[in-house]
This record gives structure tokens, C-alpha cells and sequence, in this order.
């Protein structure tokens, strides 16, 4: 039992981390939720280079994994710097596409991005996706095309409705599994969404004087950021032994702590804020907008706790 | 990164296993906040130390079995899912001993370790006094220089245990006029039953005598139990509050059995979908502890210092089993009320925990500081 990331994984989370960081993604999150999708393409590729989307990918589609916990790793990096497009559902389309060898290396370099409508007509990013995908009762569909954007909390999720039928890929789709990796994925942007807001308010506090001294300073305040880091530090744990076990019991208890940690930071984020944190145009919004989201994305906190009940009488 | 057991782990979890089940009283013991209860759990740590499983982690020479931190862990899982006593022998077991491990002498060690693991000397701590609760540094109770030792004289409270334990542990100001208030505090071990000492129970809240004050006047104590340098008290203590001690104040084990037994208890109420939402809360929080738990023991083996780390620990497990205690007597409805049933004991304990062993109020100060980096300000 070693239960720690390994030196190869923490380099891997730094490099995505310093790519990303000089890839200024605030303002290709602006780009993108206008539907300018140019610097969002290009940073797509560079992910893709990065390897991140080859390890949702067996080998013999040209990928590296799938390799949950490293999948993992990105993720939460991809969270903590607001990545836009429709990274959760590009990384569970590999799992649909299972045996289609067509549609998977594409997939892998970055070449192609994957959308999923499950449960519901829309899908993230239906206008940028170049793979549409519609989980139907009868099976995985090929949507042949999409409707207009209807607008998210956050505007960098640009929802839209595919359009119905097209060609039928496989009856029988590993759906199961296909949640699993969406619910993991999903959990990893938001730790990394709410990681990402404790810094930002963390570092607001220490600077924004009131009163003659820094507000962070004050009780109030701290006790506030320290819940938030306690409901953050714990659903860590949480998503990283889910991506080992894989169970869907685990992986349930994973998404909705870690989107409730993460909305609890975003809702203090923007009360420590004030104000400025309530606009539109401090960068702060991109990611608290994207904390409330991605709560409901794959699997609502009832239907994951839900499932944690029905699968818990199992001893940890 | 895995979280898989070796074949000898699996073993240890076989035997330890096998040892409850022939063991564990198949009837509660009365509650250990009583005389009564008391006893019957001094005379249970006694069992479980004649085969080596009062203190599985601690050296064999004292009793232990040598079993470090991924087999403690192992064993309180087993423990408190086989339904086991609550441990009378807890506070001297995980505050006292670690602080012996790396402060006491080779002496110290072989005088005080093997009554402790068998449950014939139990433990009290004694820090808090009345006017020093969470600024505990601005304690009064005095160590004066005797012939051959030191005496004590000062008033203790919130005792936990001290009703009926055998001897306790402390700081004292064995320096007056320091320059700080944490400095000229000395850590001593003196009998409960010495003379100068008197014990005065204190009901909980409900009624049961779980902690004592404790009046001291010229209280001897010997030089060979003072531990670690004279006036290094505060350091001392600290230090063992920072590190492993912190993940062994609370073992996941326990609260994996909790959250199983309210599993079960809202299966027996029939389901209600109302309180789906905090059972499922029990069972993750559980989950996140052990992981968590986990996480931290495989840093502290990697060698990483653990340190501030263990506030969030401490905020997590004592704000979860309140929460989940609250559950169980809400779904218990009527019968909730009454004070004879285990979830009632579990929740009058539950509700102590924000407060001892550092209140959570400064334990959020502790990760705000410490590890968030914020200014400090005033209490």
C-alpha cells in the first residue's frame, strides 16, 4: 500500500501545469465562450501533445491507456486553469468507441474532439465537436449534426442540442464504463476548479487591506478558506483511490464530494471577493461559474449519493 | 500508487481477525465513563495485551508487535468492525507513549510502556486549567525544585478519564517570569494518588464522570519522571501533537464500523429516502478518512514531516462523527432520546470532539497559517 503519487505523476501534473500557466487561459476561455474557437484549438493540440488524451486510449488505437490515475492527474490540471471545450466528454467517447478504429486515433492526437449527449439532447461544445455522439436506448449514435447554442452559467460551456439519428455505431455500448470515466473525469476538473479558486482568494486575502490590515488576517475569513481546504484535501484522497478502484460506488462518492468541495470554495472564493469577485469581467468568474456547472455534469450530487448507498453495504 | 495489501498484511488482517471474533464480549461493556464500565474495560485492555494485541504498533520488547503504521491501521479496522470496547487506556496509549518514543529515556520507557499496554496503570492527561483552555500556553500550575524531584501545585481541568485512572501527565511552569509564556514549561508524570492530590469528577453532559479537576498542592515528583529537558514542555509536547499522534487520534477504522452500523440502521428503519442523503455522507466521509489516513501514512513512511497537516485531520473526524451520530438518533426517532443505547453514548462522545485536544476554532487558525500562509491576527 503506497497511496501517493509517484515522482513521473507529479511531473507529469507540473509540466501540464506550467504549459497550461503560459498558455494564458483566461483569455482563450473568453475566446471560446464567444465561439472564436482559434486559440482554443490550438491549445487542444497542445494538450493532445501532451499526452493527455492518448492516456483515455488503449494502445492499439494509437493511445497509451486507458491509465485512469494519470487521466486523473490532467484533469485536475485541466480544472485548475479553467481548460474550455469538451475534455470530459472527448476522454469518454474513447471509451464508447471502444472498437471503432476509425474514430480513435483521431481521438488520441487531438486531431478530432468528441462531444456526448446521455440523457438528455444536449451535448458540450456540439458547434466545435467534430465527433457527436448521442447515447440512445437503442445504442451509440453518429449525430449527424447540432442545434444552436443554449446558454450555460458558465459561458464557456456551450450546450447545444444534437440533431437526432444518424449512423448507429454499436447497440451495445459500454455505458457503465463510460460514466465511470466521465463521472472520474468531471471529479478531477472540479478538485482542480476548487483548488484552483482557494489559491486565487487565498492570495486576494492576503493582499486586500480593510480596517488597517489585511483581510486575511482576520478570523472570519480564515475559517472560512480553512473549510474550504479541509472539504478539498479530502476529496483528493477520495478521487485518486476511485481512479484505482474504478468501482462506480467510488467514483460516485468521488464526483459528488469533490463538485461539492469545489462549489463550497467557489461560493466563499466569491464572498472573500466581495463585490469585484461578482463581475463579469474578473477572471475569478470563469472558474466559479465553472465550480457550480460542473455539480450537475455527469451525475447530480442525489444520483450519486444515490448509488453510493445502493453500492455501500460493501466494506472499504 | 496502490492500494493493495502484501500477502503478510492480509495475513495480519486474518489473525487479528480471527482473534476478535473469538474475543469481543458478545454483550456491550457497561460504559467506560463509569466506575463499573471502568473496570470491565481495564480487565478487557488486559485481555487483548496477553496476546500482544493491546498495542500491535509498538515494539515487542513493550508489549507490541513490532507492527508499524499499515498494520495499526489494518487492526483498527478489524477492531472496531468486530464491534470491540471502546479503548479506557487511549489517552496515555496514543499521547503519552509517542511522546515517550522520542523524548523519554530507555528507563522511562521500560518503567511506564508495559502497564500501559496491559491496562494495569491507566492514563490521564492533564493541560487545561481554568484560566488556560485554547491559549494553553498561559498556564500557571507550578513545578517547584525539591530534593530529588520537583512539587506540583495548580489546579487541572477537563481530565478526561482522570475519575478513575491511576496516574496523569501534564505541563507545568517549572520557570517563572519567562520572556514567552510557552517557555519554562517542563512535562511531568505524577500518580493520581499521591498525596497532595484530590480528584474531583466531573458529569459530561450527561451526568457521566468522563473528566475530572484536579487540585494539586506540593505534589512530589521524582526527577526520573520528568520527560525530556527541563523547560522544553511546550516543544515537547507539540511535537508529538504534530506528527504521527495526529493520525492516530482518530483510527478510520472506527468510523468505517460507525458508518456501516448506521448503514444498517437505516435499512432496518426501511430506507427513508429523506435520509439517503446524510447515510451516503456517513459512508463517503468514512471512505475520504481512511483515504486520506492512508495518504498521510504513506508520506510519514516516505519520511515527509506531517505537521499542520494534521489540523484538517482533527476538523474532519470530529465535525464528521457528530454528523453521523446525528443521523443515527434521527432515525431512531423516539428511541433517540434515550441515554442507555450505544448511539447515544457515541453521540454525548461525538460532541466533545470539536472541542478537546485543540478546539476546531484554533485548529482552522493552525491550516489558515500554517498551511494556506495567511497573516496571523488576533484570536
Amino acid at each position: 500500500m503506497r497511496f501517493l503519487l509517484d515522482a513521473e505523476q507529479r511531473a507529469f501534473a507540473a509540466s501540464l501545469d506550467a504549459m497550461l500557466t503560459s498558455a494564458d487561459t483566461p483569455s482563450v476561455v473568453r475566446d471560446w465562450s464567444r465561439g472564436e474557437r482559434g486559440s482554443g484549438r490550438a491549445l487542444w493540440s497542445r494538450i493532445a501533445q501532451a499526452g493527455v488524451f492518448a492516456l483515455a486510449v488503449p494502445e492499439e488505437y494509437d493511445g497509451l491507456g486507458p491509465r485512469p490515475v494519470e487521466l486523473t492527474v490532467a484533469f485536475v490540471e485541466l480544472g485548475r486553469h479553467a481548460v474550455p471545450g469538451p475534455l470530459v466528454e472527448t476522454v469518454t467517447a474513447a471509451v464508447l468507441l471502444d472498437k471503432a478504429e476509425r474514430l480513435l486515433p483521431p481521438l488520441a492526437s487531438g486531431e478530432t474532439m468528441a462531444t456526448l449527449a446521455y440523457g438528455s439532447p444536449y451535448a458540450l461544445d456540439g458547434d466545435a465537436a467534430t465527433t457527436r455522439l448521442a447515447l440512445t436506448p437503442d445504442g451509440l449514435h453518429l449525430a449527424p449534426g447540432h442545434g444552436p447554442v443554449r446558454p450555460s452559467l458558465d459561458p464557456a460551456r456551450r450546450l447545444t442540442p444534437l440533431t437526432p439519428g444518424g449512423e448507429l455505431l454499436t447497440p451495445t455500448p459500454p455505458v457503465g464504463h463510460a460514466l465511470a470515466r466521465a463521472r472520474l473525469a468531471t471529479a478531477a476538473q472540479a478538485l482542480g476548479v476548487g483548488l484552483a479558486l482557494l489559491d486565487k482568494t487565498v492570495a486576494y486575502v492576503k493582499q486586500r487591506t480593510q480596517f488597517g490590515a489585511p483581510i486575511g488576517s482576520f478570523q472570519a475569513v480564515k475559517h472560512r478558506l480553512a473549510d474550504a481546504k479541509i472539504a478539498l484535501e479530502f476529496a483528493r484522497p477520495l478521487l485518486f483511490g476511485a481512479a484505482l478502484t474504478m468501482e462506480p460506488a467510488d467514483i460516485a462518492a468521488a464526483k459528488v464530494t469533490a463538485c461539492e468541495a469545489a462549489y463550497t470554495t467557489a461560493r466563499t472564493a466569491l464572498q472573500l471577493h466581495g463585490a469585484i469577485g461578482y463581475t463579469a469581467e474578473c477572471d475569478l468568474s470563469l472558474w466559479l461559474t465553472k465550480a457550480r456547472a460542473l455539480r450537475t455534469a455527469w451525475g447530480t450530487p442525489d444520483e450519486c449519493r444515490a448509488l453510493v448507498v445502493s453500492g455501500g453495504g460493501r466494506r472499504w | 500508487m496502490d492500494l493493495t495489501f502484501t500477502p503478510e498484511e492480509d495475513a495480519f488482517r486474518a489473525e487479528a481477525r480471527a482473534w476478535l471474533r473469538a474475543h469481543v464480549p458478545s454483550v456491550p461493556l457497561p460504559s467506560l465513563e463509569t466506575r463499573e464500565g471502568f473496570a470491565a474495560h481495564r480487565a478487557w485492555e488486559a485481555e487483548l495485551a496477553a496476546d500482544r494485541w493491546s498495542v500491535v504498533d509498538w515494539p515487542s520488547g513493550y508489549g507490541g508487535r513490532d507492527a508499524g503504521l499499515i498494520r495499526w491501521l489494518i487492526f483498527e479496522e478489524e477492531y472496531y468492525a468486530a464491534g470491540a470496547p471502546g479503548r479506557v487506556g487511549q489517552n496515555g496509549i496514543s499521547l503519552l507513549a509517542p511522546t515517550l518514543f522520542d523524548h523519554g529515556t530507555r528507563q522511562q520507557r521500560a518503567r511506564v510502556l508495559p502497564s500501559m499496554a496491559s491496562g494495569e496503570v491507566i492514563w490521564a492527561q492533564a493541560w487545561s486549567e481554568p484560566e488556560a483552555g485554547s491559549d494553553l500556553a498561559s498556564l500557571k500550575a507550578k513545578a517547584v525544585r525539591t530534593d530529588g524531584g520537583w512539587l506540583l501545585t495548580g489546579q487541572k481541568t477537563w481530565s478526561s478519564r482522570a475519575a478513575f485512572a491511576d496516574r496523569a501527565f501534564g505541563l507545568f511552569r517549572s520557570e517563572p517570569d519567562t520572556p514567552k509564556p510557552h517557555q519554562g514549561l517542563t512535562y511531568l508524570m505524577f500518580d493520581l494518588r499521591a498525596p497532595g492530590v484530590t480528584v474531583r469528577p466531573i458529569g459530561r453532559l450527561d451526568g457521566k464522570p468522563a473528566f475530572a479537576e484536579l487540585f494539586l498542592d506540593e505534589v512530589f515528583v521524582p526527577d526520573e519522571d520528568v520527560i525530556g529537558e527541563l523547560g522544553q514542555g511546550w516543544r515537547i509536547a507539540m511535537s508529538t501533537a504534530g506528527n504521527e499522534r495526529g493520525l492516530k487520534l482518530r483510527s478510520p477504522g472506527r468510523f468505517l464500523a460507525s458508518a456501516c452500523r448506521l448503514l444498517t440502521l437505516w435499512q432496518a428503519q426501511g430506507g427513508p429516502e429523506t435520509t439517503k442523503p446524510s447515510v451516503a455522507d456517513a459512508l463517503i466521509g468514512a471512505r475520504a478518512y481512511q483515504l486520506f489516513t492512508y495518504a498521510a501514512a504513506s508520506r510519514f513512511l516516505d519520511g515527509q514531516e506531517l505537521g499542520p497537516e494534521s489540523s484538517l485531520n482533527k476538523v474532519f473526524w470530529s465535525e464528521y462523527d457528530i454528523a453521523l451520530h446525528e443521523t443515527a438518533l434521527d432515525l431512531l426517532g423516539e428511541e433517540g432520546e434515550f441515554t442507555d443505547t450505544d448511539w447515544s453514548e457515541g453521540y454525548v462522545f461525538a460532541l466533545a470532539g470539536p472541542i478537546y485536544a485543540g478546539t476546531n476554532e484554533i485548529q482552522r487558525d493552525i491550516i489558515a497559517e500554517r498551511l494556506l500562509g495567511l497573516p496571523k491576527g488576533r484570536r
